[in-house]
């Protein structure tokens, strides 16, 4: 087998059990989509097209929240934000390789890949093809997040509204969270930027809530952080 | 703007993040200092997704009473915490919420 398609297979099979919480994930992006009255099509676009989880749960929340389309992206724009972490740190790795290889990568870094190829890279600082670990991860998330968004287009035709599965939406990014919820900074953090989106959920105009509980909060991690240091737990 | 002009410039906001670092970047640009804030992010954003959903009900008011989704929540963070698992964490915080209202 030659080198390229291996380690491409090995991005496959390092990113496939962190699949199992895309797939719920996506079923009910799917579902939600439909319910708030997004078309099909739409939907499968949205999900070619940004490749994102958090930014297309946050566009459907503030969709059918009335936000104008200045808010929304910058809401996107601030979810997104963590990829310029990822980028990053992954940017010593990536930095010779030419631009159409980094155009293509650059659109499969998700979450997931991102976690499992950081550490493929650091073990394998030498192999040029290495880039292929992070497109074989990010093509099976790719893969996962259209077929259960298809799946949740189907289901969302079918599931009566009463089950409030807009509760799920909520209870996934507190998953995604759940980590941080044992470090003390976090969770200041998330309490604070937390507090001020409830509390300014209708006084904040333009439904900029978002933006603004996730500035604060970040504030407040660089005001902890100069003070206390190293996060502890 | 309508619905796919809109969802194309999310599209482009969300691959420029990811590209912009990697593009432009050569190695060490970015001190730890600011590695280290950007390491909040999610902490700092995640919340104001995850608090409204749950407090504010739909006709946009702030709900604390009888409000089934503070209860199964905290539920959510409890089995989370013990089993550091993302599908546990949903499942189960979801099936309080069930539990909570129809039975």
């Amino acid at each position: 087998m030659n080198d390229k398609l291996k380690i491409f297979l090995t991005g496959v099979k390092d990113t496939s059990p962190l699949m199992v919480p895309v797939v719920p994930f996506g079923i009910i992006f799917g579902v939600l989509a439909i319910d708030l009255g997004l078309t099909p099509i739409t939907t499968i676009a949205m999900s070619i097209i940004i490749f994102g989880g958090a930014s297309q749960i946050i566009f459907l929340q503030l969709i059918s929240a009335g936000a104008s389309s200045l808010v929304i992206l910058s809401s996107v724009g601030a979810v997104n934000s963590r990829h310029l972490l990822y980028g990053t740190v992954l940017s010593e790795h990536l930095s010779d390789l030419n631009l159409t290889w980094k155009i293509i990568v650059s659109y499969f870094l998700v979450d997931q890949a991102f976690a499992v190829s950081n550490t493929y890279f650091k073990k394998n600082k030498q192999d040029k093809h290495k880039h292929f670990h992070l497109i074989g991860g990010g093509l099976n998330c790719w893969i996962i997040w259209q077929i259960t968004t298809i799946i949740g287009i189907y289901l969302g035709s079918i599931i009566p509204e009463k089950l409030g599965l807009t509760f799920a939406i909520p209870l996934t990014f507190l998953a995604l969270l759940i980590n941080d919820f044992r470090k003390i900074i976090n969770l200041i953090v998330i309490i604070i930027s937390g507090s001020i989106a409830t509390l300014g959920y209708e006084i904040i105009p333009f439904k900029a809530y978002v933006i603004v509980a996730a500035t604060a909060g970040l504030l407040v991690a660089i005001i902890l952080t100069k003070f206390f240091g190293k996060n502890y737990e | 703007m309508s619905n796919l002009a809109l969802i194309i410039y999310c599209g482009l906001i969300t691959f420029l993040t990811r590209f912009s670092m990697i593009a432009v970047l050569k190695k060490e640009m970015f001190n730890n200092r600011i590695r280290e804030v950007l390491s909040y992010v999610p902490s700092a954003i995640f919340p104001a997704i995850i608090f409204p959903g749950i407090f504010i009900n739909t006709n946009g008011g702030l709900d604390l009473e009888n409000n089934p989704k503070i209860l199964a929540s905290i539920i959510a963070i409890i089995v989370g915490i013990y089993t550091k698992n993302i599908l546990a964490t949903i499942f189960l915080g979801l099936a309080a919420y069930w539990f909570i209202i129809f039975v």
